[in-house]
């Protein structure tokens, strides 16, 4: 899916491989879908890079500490320093030399790199340099997807093209929430009553998985969402379609699936834009059969996951917001079929 | 020791036993205010929030054992990690230090008899107990805190936790304040005033800069979450809006509040563990610390700087650069005086002939784990780094290497150093070094690998993850090593339960001490010491010299200080002999102004006002009463050592 390398990326891999091949060898695990050391744009690859070098230090200073207690260890007998004996002196300098000087430098240093360098890529991007603006809300425990300027609203999938900054406004529904997706960018909080802003931009087409990192309540482990980042002509084909009204049910099974929806209570909370369905509590459902999962990545978006999820949502996800209808069996059927074919 | 005593110092003392005797039997437990039975039932009970703490974190990891676990439900899992959080920090850590060590330690270190203010120390003890209760009542009927240790409005508003979980948390919070900070003033006033005479800052051990700086550092952050949690109820009972962003609030004001208080926590947690650590390194090392003075300094330093860099836990919430970047710039600079610590306690022991003895061990253990914890928290520091790890894995990492390596490991240490003192016997070597590296392996299994976790994207507070994350492998590893975590820590519980019976006998100073604590017998007596002592080195038991005269002192009776229930205090810098102040007997007020607090918070809990109004008479009533009496006082007799006496001796 890859097609071509950032310029911050080449320049990380350079430094990051043989890191990142220690990592692999000892530990195992590195680089998951949600890997803040497998970046896919300038932003984290930076961070990333700044991670590397920073590990590198942290090893040069942890070892050197270790073997100055090993030294100890094996001198256990000896007063005295190797070399310099027991001179106070010596004992003294070698503190304020480990403990002053040399931690100043490397922190200068370090905050010079990360905190005056590297935080110009990560801090909210100026609304001029931006050529897409996507909205995310965050709910308990879902995530709404808006694109202004267009109809556009859907949930738990943010589209975006590729080689594009896009701002990405973050806000709340409800609780505070904070959006992270590690491989595009660094994360930010949705606090109530603030518009916070990050960027994507990658170039590298795929799909990238992001997880509210900030306690939501009982359902946090489960409010994931994904990025997926497609050619720009793709991207407008998808927004175009996103933008339109929920098409009309195809067959009878459909068309009492749409009833039953709107009578049994989902019309309550979701929304099908141009139908008589307004709700606002729940995803946007207009186009629900696009989407490749429910409930927030917890179940693929299968019509066997969809009938399970609708006759009981408390058994998947407990706590979410969703309660059971009581729907029968049949009628759980015939609402999946409905939902199924909102392409 | 009283063996070789003249007859009128044999008199002296008997005096003092029976001035200074408490009430026997469970009555004299409930009425004490002798520092050393107070830091007993602080040890004790802080020893059984350990464990249930410890069983909380025993149960998230079996939840985290592998993906999609039903062990736990969602609501439980929060109700754990809530009070796993707040069990450590307010019912454990400060607690032990500063109610445990701290209280049986600074008095007989300083050479005073008691603490400054024995009542109010029990009373401390009191409400820390009645807090500790008062939190677990929530769980067990189910209602903990439920929104994490930092407790973020507005998930924990009224309108999105309607139960009595999170007034749990605010009144348990402010009750538990109460004790900390008068706890707090009591170490200050004492480490001030109470120093034996000759006993001038620039003697005194660095086991008490560490509890002094600690102890302002409570004094001045705990106003800042007991007006949180105050506003924080009143929102949720009263319906203000201090934090809700309809009316006008913020939630950020919470966020402020809280670590203004948070980022000194730190600190007050981990500075006494560098006391701890500063009074077992010279003894095994055999040698004086290096730089004793920019030692004292940085722990100063450390809790000064504390106050200046709270926002590090706020770099994601969207705030300008510009504020984030002085933040960092603080951050960093707090490094340094934490690196002159660490390399003056490793200078030390490479310059000096160490005997690798348990205690030393655990704090061989600490000193890598402090810094392994302190290299991740220089990289939090980096802002656009923190911005991706932030409410990561990373971070408990980070924070679990630098409060359980860092502060809990050092206890642990002083656990075993301070054994034999406060038992007479010694603990089994063998066993106590057994139990030193299965703890320490242990903790590095349990909580290096989150590390990695955390980069690879895992956030904290989650009670599952799904198996596509990747993230399985490591969370089992996790959990085995808690499982040999806690089979070293009961290995620690099991060799002082044992050796507490069974133990060699071991008399004043088996480990060749250098603080004042070792002159005196083990167990001391409940005077602490007949004769107090001068002191005229931060070493005051390798100064042979003054020992002896102490000791000459006392076998001829002149300078015992037995007139009554007194200690001298001196003065604040050069610790000259001031006064003698004579001490309150123990009491059963302390007992009372507690239990009347517990109904009172119980009132405030359940909305009860004008109940809780009624209360806050009665314990106006109580703390009358508690003054009602006048401290004890001897008639003078002319066999007690009188304090002019004393002031020729401690004159340089």
């Amino acid at each position: 899916m890859r097609r071509r390398a950032g310029p911050g990326r080449r320049r990380l891999r350079s430094v990051a491989l043989p890191a990142l091949l220690l990592c692999a060898a000892g530990l195992g695990g590195c680089g998951g879908g949600q890997s803040i050391v497998a970046p896919r744009s300038h932003q984290t690859s930076l961070i990333a890079l700044l991670w590397w070098w920073m590990l590198g230090a942290s090893v040069v200073v942890f070892a050197g500490a270790v073997v100055l207690l090993a030294i100890a260890w094996f001198r256990r007998r000896t007063p005295g320093l190797p070399l310099f004996g027991r001179r106070e002196e010596v004992a003294g300098g070698m503190v304020i030399g480990f403990g002053i000087v040399i931690p100043l430098v490397v922190l200068v240093a370090l905050f010079a790199a990360s905190d005056l360098y590297v935080i110009r890529f990560s801090e909210a991007p100026a609304a001029s340099s931006t050529s897409l603006t996507v909205d995310v809300i965050g709910h308990q425990w879902w995530w709404e997807v808006r694109y202004p300027g267009t109809e556009a609203v859907t949930a738990n999938e943010v589209h975006i093209p590729v080689d594009t900054r896009v701002n990405v406004v973050a806000t709340t529904a409800d609780v505070i929430h904070s959006l992270w997706v590690p491989r595009l960018a660094r994360k930010i909080d949705m606090i109530p009553g603030r518009e916070n802003r990050i960027l994507f931009d990658t170039p590298d087409a795929g799909t990238y998985v992001g997880q509210c990192s900030e306690f939501c309540g009982l359902q946090h482990a489960h409010m994931r969402m994904t990025v997926v980042a497609e050619a720009p002509s793709a991207f407008h084909a998808w927004l175009t379609n996103m933008a339109r009204p929920a098409r009309a049910p195809a067959t009878a099974e459909q068309r009492e699936g749409e009833l039953l929806f709107m009578g049994r209570g989902c019309a309550g909370c979701h929304q099908l834009r141009g139908t008589e369905a307004r709700g606002k509590i729940g995803p946007d459902l207009t186009h629900l059969a696009t989407r490749k999962t429910l409930a927030a990545l917890t179940i693929p978006n299968t019509p066997a996951e969809l009938s399970a999820w609708i006759r009981d949502p408390q058994a998947i996800k407990p706590g979410n917001h969703m309660p059971d209808l009581g729907l029968s069996g049949a009628e759980v059927a015939k609402i999946a079929s409905f939902l199924e074919a909102l392409h | 020791m009283g063996a070789a005593l003249a007859p009128p110092a044999r008199e002296q003392v008997a005096r003092l036993d029976r001035v200074w005797k408490e009430r026997t039997g469970l009555l004299g437990w409930l009425t004490t205010t002798d520092h050393k039975r107070i830091g007993l039932m602080y040890f004790f009970t802080t020893l059984a929030f350990f464990a249930a703490g410890g069983t909380e974190a025993l149960l998230m990891r079996t939840q985290l054992i592998g993906p999609n676990q039903k062990l736990l439900t969602p609501e439980a899992y929060d109700e754990l990690f809530t009070m796993h959080g707040i069990t450590m920090i307010f019912l454990v850590v400060i607690p032990m230090t500063t109610g445990a060590f701290g209280n049986y330690l600074i008095p007989l270190m300083i050479g005073a008899r008691d603490m400054a203010f024995p009542r109010m120390n029990a009373v401390s003890f009191w409400i820390f107990l009645g807090s500790g209760i008062f939190l677990y009542v929530a769980l067990a009927t189910g209602q903990a805190p439920n929104a994490g240790w930092f407790d973020y409005v507005p998930l924990a508003s009224k309108q999105y936790d309607p139960g009595l979980n999170i007034d749990f948390y605010g009144y348990g919070l402010i009750f538990n304040g109460i004790s900390s900070t008068a706890a707090a003033i009591n170490i200050v006033v004492t480490i001030f005033k109470l120093r034996a005479p000759g006993m001038s800052l620039n003697r005194m051990p660095l086991f008490c800069f560490a509890f002094l700086a600690a102890a302002f550092s409570l004094i001045f952050a705990l106003p800042s979450l007991t007006l949180a949690c105050l506003f924080l109820e009143l929102d949720r009972q009263l319906g203000f809006h201090f934090y809700d962003v309809a009316f006008g609030g913020d939630p950020l004001l919470w966020q402020n509040l809280f670590w203004i208080f948070g980022h000194p926590e730190v600190y007050i947690i981990i500075l006494p563990a560098f006391g701890i650590a500063t009074s077992i390194i010279p003894t095994f090392v055999h040698r004086r610390m290096v730089l004793f003075p920019l030692v004292a300094l940085a722990e100063l330093l450390v809790a000064f700087l504390g106050f200046g860099v709270w926002v590090h836990h706020m770099f994601a919430v969207g705030l300008a650069t510009e504020v984030t970047i002085y933040f960092a710039a603080a951050s960093m600079i707090i490094v340094i005086p934490s690196a002159i610590q660490i390399f003056s306690w490793i200078t030390t022991i490479l310059t000096g002939t160490p005997e690798f003895k348990t205690p030393l061990l655990w704090i061989i253990g600490f000193i890598v784990f402090f810094i392994a914890g302190g290299l991740s928290g220089i990289t939090l520091a980096a802002i656009p780094f923190d911005q991706q790890v932030n409410a990561s894995y990373y971070v408990v990492a980070h924070f679990h290497f630098v409060i359980f390596g860092g502060a809990v490991f050092p206890i642990l240490g002083g656990m075993y150093y301070w054994f034999p003192k406060v038992t007479g016997r010694m603990y089994h070597e063998r066993v106590g070094q057994l139990s030193f590296w299965l703890s320490f392996v242990g903790t590095w299994v349990t909580f290096f690998p989150m590390h990695i976790v955390g980069i690879d994207g895992m956030p904290r507070r989650i009670y599952t993850y799904v198996a596509s994350t990747g993230w399985g492998a490591l969370n089992a590893l996790e959990s085995i090593g808690a499982y040999v975590l806690a089979a070293g820590l009961l290995l620690v519980i099991v060799n002082l339960a044992v050796s507490l019976f069974k133990g060699e006998r071991v008399g004043a100073d088996p480990w060749e001490g250098d603080t004042l604590e070792w002159s005196t017998s083990s167990p001391p007596p409940p005077y602490n010491y007949a004769v107090i002592p001068t002191v005229t080195s931060a070493y005051p038991m390798w100064d042979e010299r003054d020992r002896r005269r102490d000791r000459a002192r006392l076998e001829g009776g002149q300078g015992v200080l037995a007139r009554g229930h007194e200690t001298p205090a001196s003065t604040v810098q050069d610790a000259h002999l001031d006064e003698v102040l004579g001490m309150p007997p123990y009491s059963m007020w302390p007992l009372v102004v507690g239990l009347v607090l517990f109904v009172g918070f119980v009132m405030l809990l359940l909305a009860h006002y004008l109940i809780a109004a009624g209360v806050g008479g009665m314990l106006a009533a109580a703390l009358l009463a508690w003054h009602a009496r006048q401290p004890e006082q001897a008639p003078l007799d002319p066999a007690g050592g009188s304090p002019p006496a004393l002031t020729q001796e401690a004159a340089p």
